[in-house]
């Protein structure tokens, strides 16, 4: 069975991140970028699966512009074999993203496909459940277990939910996407970083996969949330209760 | 095969609204909305009232889907608890007892397509955030999720990367329009209304590729981490499961939730629905109590919005004192006793 992993560039999670005076976005030029940290999670979880002998072949994909092809270098050097990265300029929205995937898998045939439940950039949290929809498999978002049954050809997944954790069972093939805690996910080794640059990566261009990337939506501004209020230190309970009582009244 | 069920309700013929339409064609709204013990959850009370915003006479009709008699009492509650609610569609199917994103998605589509909204709206808990995209996908339209203002039938804000940045968004496809709001930025009201109730299409095929297993979660009598009014958090500076007991204590003593931090939640301390954060609950309570927070960026992201902040922690350096309104530099372990001895009596 062959697992597609979506992966990601975007800006580090620790970076500080600054909004550009015209509002047309975020500064990204000079700021350090990364893997999205819920696609690591799910490249991660389809190399173990691979590892324990359950897949024959992890593909990473990655949709953006030129660059992201650092991010797709670094899936090959954790341990994917083969690497596709859909070139595109310009802002790709979920459901373009989904409908590329779809192209993909449509040429791949994958038996499951894994993504990391949102990427930390726009926080959207809905190609892996687009991508479901469109293909008409079955998900399981928010994993923070997953369990394959070969034979059966079926899948556990442990969904973070409101209320605590639901299992559900799903028929292969499947979609999944990844929650923080679905596990820890390995640093990619010197000789795995060596290696990598030999991996075969395609390339595809949306117009070739015949999907138009033309969006229904359109980014109107950029702003910075409301600033609050500086606070200020209190040196004891004693005070910090006087300060909840009379100054905020809140108890 | 499905059985649909009509309710018998007597039909209320006055619509709530004017029939004519105002501003770009007349506006629709479908709330997907949620029940349990046969009432409508409050997170569907805070979308009906989101959809407000979209424009004036917005119709609204709120689809739930289930089983049984609690369902049945849930529409009936949902007839009588939202002044904009004019209408309840009742899905009646052992498909939609677990609330799969699967049968789901298919629901909103047959409805979107026999009822032809223009909009249709959730809440983004993770009941939301699991079934809109794929529906929105079944219709071919971008999702605006994750609202927190909405200024007009077509416009909208969102927080983005961890809400350190508010993206505005204008929709400028065709009908329907998919959102999901944040329930903190559309606090629900309580009042009467109109009502007409409706079946459901069940889809014929039915969706039997996943199935539900169980639910696992702790017995609480904590009031509901998302909508209460009082927060406390502790951090992994608890160092135990054991300790963090010390923060349900203090909450019981204030009537208010327990919250955690990522840190906390993957040493074990508590389980995942207590985690507070940008891939967390997103909270917004009168008074945040924060004990050994860092305040990361992403913990940050799930309670900027509450109206109080107090943080405490031993490192005066801890990015948390940036965002509190009252910051208290000290042990924990000594302030949490003191403070349950010295605050009043609820």
């Amino acid at each position: 069975m062959k697992i597609m992993v979506a992966v990601k560039r975007v800006i580090d999670y620790a970076v500080k991140i600054r909004v550009k005076a015209d509002k047309s976005g975020v500064e990204t030029q000079n700021v350090k970028m990364s893997m999205n940290p819920f696609c690591e999670i799910a490249l991660e979880e389809a190399l173990r699966i691979k590892e324990a002998g359950l897949a024959s072949e992890v593909v990473a994909v990655t949709m953006g512009p030129k660059q992201s092809i650092d991010t797709l270098r670094t899936g090959l050097a954790m341990g994917a074999d083969r690497g596709i990265h859909v070139e595109a300029t310009g802002d790709l929205f979920p459901l373009a993203v989904a409908k590329l995937f779809k192209a993909l898998v449509e040429i791949e045939k994958p038996g499951l496909i894994i993504l990391g439940k949102q990427a930390i950039d726009n926080d959207c949290n809905q190609t892996g459940q687009m991508v479901a929809g469109l293909l008409g498999w079955p998900q399981g978002t928010f994993a923070s277990k997953v369990v394959l049954d070969k034979e059966k050809q079926e899948v556990m997944v442990d969904r973070e939910v409101d209320g605590g954790l639901e299992t559900v069972c799903l028929n292969l093939p499947a979609v999944i996407t990844t929650d923080l805690r679905l596990n820890q996910p390995r640093y990619a080794t010197l000789p795995n970083i060596m290696k990598a640059k030999s991996k075969p990566v395609k390339k595809y261009t949306p117009e070739e996969l015949n999907v138009a990337t033309k969006s229904d939506l359109e980014v109107v501004e950029v702003t910075e949330p409301p600033k609050r209020k500086a606070g200020v230190l209190v040196s004891s309970v004693d005070e910090l209760i006087d300060k909840l009582k009379n100054e905020a009244h809140v108890i | 095969m499905a059985i649909v069920r009509a309710l018998r309700v007597p039909l209320r013929l006055r619509p709530r609204f004017s029939s004519l339409s105002s501003i770009a064609g007349s506006i629709s709204t479908l709330v997907i909305g949620e029940h349990e013990g046969g009432a409508v959850k409050a997170p569907t009370l805070s979308a009906v009232e989101a959809a407000k915003y979209l424009g004036e006479g917005n119709s609204v009709s709120v689809l739930l889907a289930g089983t049984g008699s609690s369902l049945q009492d849930a529409a009936e509650h949902a007839a009588s608890c939202h002044p904009s609610i004019s209408q309840v569609i009742v899905a009646d199917s052992d498909h939609f007892v677990h609330h799969l994103a699967e049968p789901w998605a298919r629901l909103v589509q047959l409805v979107q397509q026999r009822e032809g909204y223009s909009h249709i709206v959730t809440v983004s808990n993770s009941f939301g955030k699991n079934v809109l995209p794929r529906a929105a996908a079944l219709l071919d339209v971008s999702p605006i999720t994750d609202v927190v203002s909405i200024s007009g039938p077509n416009q909208f804000v969102r927080p983005i990367y961890a809400g350190n940045a508010l993206s505005t968004v204008r929709y400028t496809g065709n009908s329907p329009c998919l959102l999901s709001v944040r329930s903190t930025s559309f606090p629900e009201p309580t009042v009467a209304a109109d009502f007409r109730a409706e079946k459901a299409p069940i889809s014929q095929d039915s969706i039997r590729k996943s199935r539900y297993v169980k639910l696992t979660s702790q017995e609480t009598e904590r009031p509901d981490l998302g909508n209460a009014k009082v927060v406390v958090t502790g951090g992994r500076a608890l160092k135990s499961a054991e300790n963090f007991k010390m923060i349900e204590k203090l909450a019981e003593k204030l009537g208010a939730a327990v919250g955690a931090t990522r840190a906390a939640v993957d040493a074990g301390f508590v389980p995942n629905d207590l985690q507070v954060g940008q891939t967390g609950k997103i909270v917004a309570p009168e008074l945040y109590l924060a004990f050994g927070v860092s305040g990361a960026i992403q913990h940050v992201a799930g309670m900027r919005d509450s109206k109080v902040i107090v943080a405490v922690n031993k490192d005066s350096d801890a990015p948390i004192f940036k965002v509190a309104d009252y910051g208290l530099v000290g042990d924990l372990f000594e302030v949490i006793p003191e403070l349950l001895e010295k605050l009043p009596e609820k």
